[in-house]
């Protein structure tokens, strides 16, 4: 699907390294310090976003936060649809998570039904003390009542426009784009 | 700037082409890069399989249904785990002690089990090609769990997976399979996974239990056996030179009609793996064995029970192939 004329950016490289740092400042202050902070990316761009997040946090802190990675596939509620490519990678929990505050980290914060199978998830590795929720893009449109903690930019979108969250790690650019999804034929 | 060791993030995995597959009846019918899905789910599978509460809800209110007209412990135990710990509900149906012993034949028993609920029925029959008739016949899922002395995909998948966990890239690497080759399903379809993901494989045995169309020292052969390229050794020291792994098969006496071995003694002294032989191939070369094995005739205990040997891995293995298999066939049926 060809749809560069219709993409235009929202963030550029140098506004998601701001969201970033201040995300992290944020996590810090908000939780008083590192004391019992894990932060969990959510597979695939949730995860090199999360490393981001812990290296500011290192950087001004001078503590490394753990770093894990949540693969939320097996939890779906849409295992089914046709579209969702099923390639599955392990989780990796980097500590024992109960008691802890565990941050999820996302790229883009949409209905939240990925957040609620990462719940779900999450709750399979232990009792956390808290759950709380990092993204670098809300774009509305929540189908469950899940909120997130921390917002790197808030974009209404429409639900006929796709957001994407381009990262050096995973797609050797950092960019975030809005564009028009060219509408499906009729099935 | 100290950091913990990266986490895996690079994930070439969503250019691949989709998993689309149905069934799953042989390994011949693979390409590298679907077996390489397979074992890339596994490695996910393996880490569920770890927890302390291995169950995650993937398949959560499928059914799976396994019906064995053959005896196995290990291949029926570890699909109905591997079933379980995805969330699905796994029933299990010997022929023994079903209507097959009133007379029902294959067909309408599988009709009857998609009829309550069947999405993917796995397998094993004794007659080879029983499953392709039976994915035919249903709009069920089917996986061959062994089929007479044609295949058992899983075995080899779970194999396949033992071996690039300890060597990685199999690409040119030597892998010796000794024994009852003629009766082996295992090593049908070890030869078609291993050939896809680049290996070498030399078979050995008795001449008399090497299928026909392999015969030592012959190039062999598209016809009759229509199975990639194989090195055939008779000679268990020349095959075992260098040898990267060495998979002894079972001795399947009860396949065996009459004269094949003058007697498992001399099966034994002449193809056992000793560690005098195994000292033959590379230095951690790794032991395999599909088992259940004959105590002291395919291999030595002293062997079968030593550090190179990834046996019981293998069956630990077999329940994260096997979940890996379910989940990527049982997620195509909305």
């Amino acid at each position: 699907m060809d749809t560069s004329e219709r993409a235009h950016v929202v963030l550029t490289a140098d506004d998601i390294h701001r969201a970033v740092r201040r995300i992290a400042h944020e996590i810090v202050e908000r939780n008083h310090g590192l004391d019992g902070l894990v932060l969990v990316g959510m597979r695939t761009r949730g995860v090199p976003i999360a490393q981001r997040i812990a290296n500011a946090i290192q950087e001004f802190e001078g503590q490394p936060v753990p770093v894990g990675a949540l693969d939320i596939n097996l939890y779906r509620d849409d295992i089914g649809s046709p579209d969702r490519a099923p390639h599955i990678q392990p989780t990796e929990m980097p500590t024992d998570i109960d008691g802890k505050t565990v941050v999820l980290v996302d790229d883009v914060l949409y209905t939240g039904r990925s957040i609620r199978a990462a719940l779900d998830a999450l709750t399979d590795f232990g009792r956390p003390a808290a759950i709380q929720l990092a993204v670098v893009v809300d774009r509305g449109h929540r189908e469950l009542p899940i909120r997130p903690d921390y917002v790197g930019k808030n974009i209404p979108t429409a639900r006929d426009e796709d957001v994407q969250v381009l990262l050096r790690e995973t797609d050797g650019e950092d960019e975030v784009r809005i564009m028009k999804l060219v509408p499906e034929p009729e099935r | 700037m100290t950091q913990e060791p990266a986490l895996q993030i690079a994930t070439p995995l969503d250019a691949r082409t989709p998993w689309t597959r149905r069934h799953l009846l042989d390994l011949d019918e693979l390409s590298r890069d679907e077996i390489e899905t397979i074992l890339e789910t596994t490695d996910a599978m393996k880490e569920i399989m770890g927890r302390e509460v291995p169950r995650v809800p993937a398949l959560r209110g499928r059914t799976i249904v396994t019906l064995f007209y053959e005896a196995s412990t290990r291949t029926r135990a570890s699909f109905e785990l591997a079933g379980k710990a995805l969330g699905a509900d796994v029933i299990n149906v010997a022929a023994g002690g079903s209507s097959v012993e009133k007379g029902e034949s294959l067909i309408d028993t599988v009709r009857t089990l998609e009829a309550i609920g069947a999405e993917v029925l796995v397998m094993r029959h004794p007659a080879a090609g029983a499953p392709y008739l039976v994915a035919r016949h249903l709009s069920a899922s089917v996986v061959n769990g062994g089929d007479g002395q044609h295949a058992h995909p899983t075995q080899a998948l779970l194999d396949l997976y033992t071996m690039r966990a300890h060597i990685g890239d199999m690409r040119d690497k030597r892998v010796v399979i000794v024994g009852d080759i003629a009766h082996s399903r295992v090593v049908r379809s070890n030869i078609w996974g291993l050939a896809a993901m680049g290996a070498k494989v030399v078979v050995c045995g008795p001449p008399t239990l090497l299928p026909a169309g392999m015969r030592h020292g012959q190039q062999q052969t598209e016809e009759p056996l229509a199975l990639p390229h194989v090195e055939v050794e008779t000679n268990i020291d020349t095959a075992l030179e260098g040898a990267d792994v060495v998979m002894a098969l079972r001795l399947q006496k009860e396949r065996m009609h009459g004269g094949l071995i003058p007697s498992i003694r001399e099966y034994a002294t002449l193809y056992q793996i000793t560690p005098e032989r195994l000292a033959r191939a590379k230095t951690g070369a790794l032991v395999m064995h599909p088992g259940p094995i004959n105590e002291g005739v395919e291999i030595s205990p002293e062997v079968a029970t030593s550090l190179q040997s990834v046996i019981e891995e293998q069956v630990t293995n077999g329940v994260a192939v096997r979940m890996a298999v379910l989940y990527l066939l049982a997620r195509g049926k909305a």
